[in-house]
């Protein structure tokens, strides 16, 4: 019969289903390509950071005996250049190993040795020298840091090949190191000066370490925290539960959500001239000077603020309204049902968002550099005042320093930042999570 | 054609509790209850029947101020609660709210323990001196939510963890845990399972000794079960107001008439 829809088998497909069928496993493909490309980025970006920067992470260095000679001693702390004599003691006690190990060298005196220490080796030794009376006169195992050149001959970083210029360092050095790297004399150790230590001349890259710039970053983001938090979670619950709606906050909306869009460097000169310029000139607030991570801190809450602000009133608008109507339903006042109810519920989504915010300030470099936060600096932390004001750098502004200077040992070194930038970002980022648990297991 | 059982109409004349006089509700422009006036009883089931969006829900948020909370919408007219105007300046919602509590169509348990649930009116109006005067007024009003038995083994577990209708009945617990004097109900078993809604039921009958309530429902079966006199709204308008046995077998107005027997809704 023509006028009834003929029964058609579940087990034959139509073209429309076909078709529908090659549109989705189509649109799986699209996404699955579109992961894979994602992945691969990431792969290829953290195998770089990682191939580039672990280097930094280890150091070269020379174990010889020596004895330090009280008279040395004595005669060096009396020259104008302290450290010069100190460099002697070292170069001799490495041509007396090289001279008992019988080594063979082309090398004629222990001046010659020059280039394979590091240039802060010296000081070193006499902090050493200095520190215990008991250290001088007996003979002790001393350990020092190669120079940089010898340390990146051992990395693969310089070659014979691409030394053949260099005034320094020579063949014979190259076939010297070989021959103590086979002794154990010259060894490559964890370098923990990378992470404890703070910004070194031009020079003596082996001195140089992310330790003061940690600490920079890690004053800025308390200073963050401390001042975005307060204002942003009061402003936030005002304006999502209290501002009545009208032209005026409306005006307010729409000025945060701009403010969030903001460059950064806008910030940073706002900063200068508000809390620099302003705040330690004219009125001359001791705390607020140039190069201080209280001032960094400040300008980077600048930026921060409207981020919190927008994160803590999404996180304050996705509780339900069936919870604030059950707190008013039983006689709650506003900020009752806000403080018991809402808040906590919302507490997870703002912690989220605060992280997020800091985040991106602790990775911010533009503002730093217009509030002289970019300085060379070895400022050593004695106080809490000082952690909030002594001059400082921040840790990306330390690798963008870096990443500036000619050797390759700073490159390298750039990159060893950039690692131990993203660790504290993911430590930052697990402080997140461990919190949100906190908060969420109260259901 | 309607066979539900209509409960036994005990109308001895009770007091007035809540008198409104010319309500009138905008939302904005929209005019959502039009010169609405009725008097309800203490100590009585009142329900309000009517199709959707005839202003049922408006209404009955009028009588605790729930509408505050909403900014467009605007209140005309005189509520009194035991003869004071709780629109009066001088009225704080606050404690209005303390004294007409209020259920929800969807169950709202705080996302908090069995017992904080309960004790969160108490404590906020400082209702309880001490720990065992919180426990005897918390276990008073689980009771009470004829849902002690189920909950008194797992008090400190969380309130959102319990079926649908204990979680409506935890609610009806929470809403006399402050001792009111009214009880607004909005649909208060639209989202339980007919056992659920016959438990709630039963409890709303019970309710009835010690307050007025006032019950939303699209369920005209439990507008006769469970109340003694009805409300029926149509677009706004209160259209008829009565013994909930005269109006589901005698209505005066022909819309109510239409309603009942399904020809409009
Ligand atoms: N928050 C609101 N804003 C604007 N209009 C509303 C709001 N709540 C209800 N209304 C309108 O008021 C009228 C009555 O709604 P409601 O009281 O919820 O009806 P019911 O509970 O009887 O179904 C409807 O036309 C509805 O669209
Ligand atoms: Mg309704």
């Amino acid at each position: 019969m023509s006028g009834v829809p003929q029964k058609r088998s579940l087990l034959v497909a139509d073209s429309q289903l076909t078709k529908r069928n090659a549109a989705e496993s189509r649109f799986k493909i699209y996404g699955l390509a579109a992961i894979g490309a994602g992945l691969f980025f990431l792969v290829v970006l953290l195998s770089q950071i990682v191939m580039n920067g672990a280097p930094a992470f280890f150091q070269t260095q020379i174990t010889v005996p020596l004895t330090l000679d009280p008279a040395a001693v004595a005669k060096a702390e009396k020259s104008m250049m302290k450290t010069a004599g100190y460099r002697g003691m070292l170069e001799e006690a490495l041509w007396n190993e090289v001279e008992r190990g019988g080594i063979e060298t082309q090398l004629k005196s222990p001046k010659e040795l020059r280039e394979m220490i590091s240039a802060g080796a010296p000081g070193n030794l006499r902090e050493f020298a200095l520190a215990d009376e008991g250290n001088q006169g007996t003979e002790v195992r001393y350990t020092f840091a190669a120079s940089s050149r010898v340390d990146g001959y051992l990395k693969g970083r310089v070659t014979r090949e691409g030394s053949k210029d260099d005034k320094g360092i020579r063949p014979e050095h190259f076939d010297l190191i070989d021959a103590l790297v086979a002794v154990g004399v010259v060894e490559t150790r964890f370098n923990l000066t990378f992470i404890t230590g703070s910004d070194a001349s031009d020079v003596r890259p082996e001195q140089s370490g992310m330790g003061q710039s940690m600490l920079g970053s890690l004053a800025m983001m308390f200073v963050v925290l401390g001042v975005c938090l307060p204002i942003s979670v009061a402003a936030a619950i005002y304006l999502e539960e209290f501002a009545p709606k009208n032209r005026f906050t409306d005006f307010i909306e729409i000025n945060i959500s701009n403010l969030a869009a903001v460059p950064s460097i806008v910030f940073g000169i706002l900063a200068l001239a508000a809390f620099i310029q302003f705040g330690g000139g004219k009125l001359e607030i001791e705390a607020l000077r140039a190069s201080a991570p209280l001032v960094g801190g400040l300008a980077l809450s600048l930026m921060t603020l409207p981020t919190i602000i927008i994160a803590t009133r999404a996180a304050l608008k996705a509780v339900p309204l069936s919870i604030r109507e059950a707190a008013l339903g039983v006689g709650a006042s506003r900020m009752q049902s806000v403080l018991h109810h809402v808040l906590p519920l919302a507490m997870p989504g703002i912690l989220t968002g605060t992280i997020i915010g800091l985040a991106a300030a602790l990775g911010e470099t533009a503002p730093l550099l217009l509030i002289g936060m970019v300085a060379f600096v070895q400022t050593d932390i004695a106080s809490i005042g000082d952690f909030f004001t002594a001059p400082n750098v921040g840790m990306p502004a330390q690798i963008y320093i870096w990443a500036q200077r000619a050797d390759g040992a700073w490159y390298e070194r750039a990159w060893g930042g950039i690692i131990l930038l993203l660790v504290f970002l993911v430590a930052m980022n697990a402080i997140a999570i461990f919190l949100r648990r906190r908060f969420e297991r109260r259901w | 054609m309607f066979d539900a059982k209509i409960s036994e109409t005990t109308v001895t004349q009770n007091d007035i509790k809540i008198a409104a006089r010319k309500v009138q509700v905008y939302y904005g422009e929209a005019h959502a209850i039009k010169d609405v006036s009725v008097d309800i009883l203490d100590k009585t089931v009142t329900a309000f029947i009517g199709p959707s969006g005839c202003g049922k829900s408006t209404f009955l948020r009028c009588i605790n101020r729930m509408n505050d909370t909403i900014p467009i919408c605007r209140v005309e007219g005189d509520i009194l609660l035991d003869g004071e105007d709780i629109y009066d300046k001088r009225v704080d919602p606050v404690n209005l709210r303390a004294r007409v509590g209020m259920v929800f169509q969807k169950p709202n348990p705080f996302p908090k323990s069995i017992y904080d649930n309960v004790a969160y009116g108490p404590r906020i109006h400082g209702l309880a001196r001490t720990k065992a005067d919180l426990d005897e007024i918390v276990e008073r009003a689980l009771r009470r939510g004829a849902i002690w038995e189920e909950v008194k083994d797992r008090l400190h577990q969380p309130g959102t963890g319990l079926s649908g209708g204990q979680q409506q009945r935890l609610c009806i617990a929470r809403a006399v845990a402050t001792e009111p004097e009214v009880l607004l109900m909005d649909e208060p078993c639209s989202a339980l399972d007919p056992i659920a809604t016959a438990q709630v039921e039963e409890l709303i009958d019970e309710l009835r000794q010690s307050y007025s309530v006032v019950i939303v429902t699209h369920s005209m079966q439990q507008a006769a079960r469970v109340s003694q006199k009805t409300a029926f709204f149509h677009l706004g308008n209160l259209v008829e107001y009565g013994d909930t046995e005269q109006i589901f077998t005698n209505p005066v107005d022909p819309r109510t008439e239409s309603y009942i027997t399904g020809r409009i809704g």
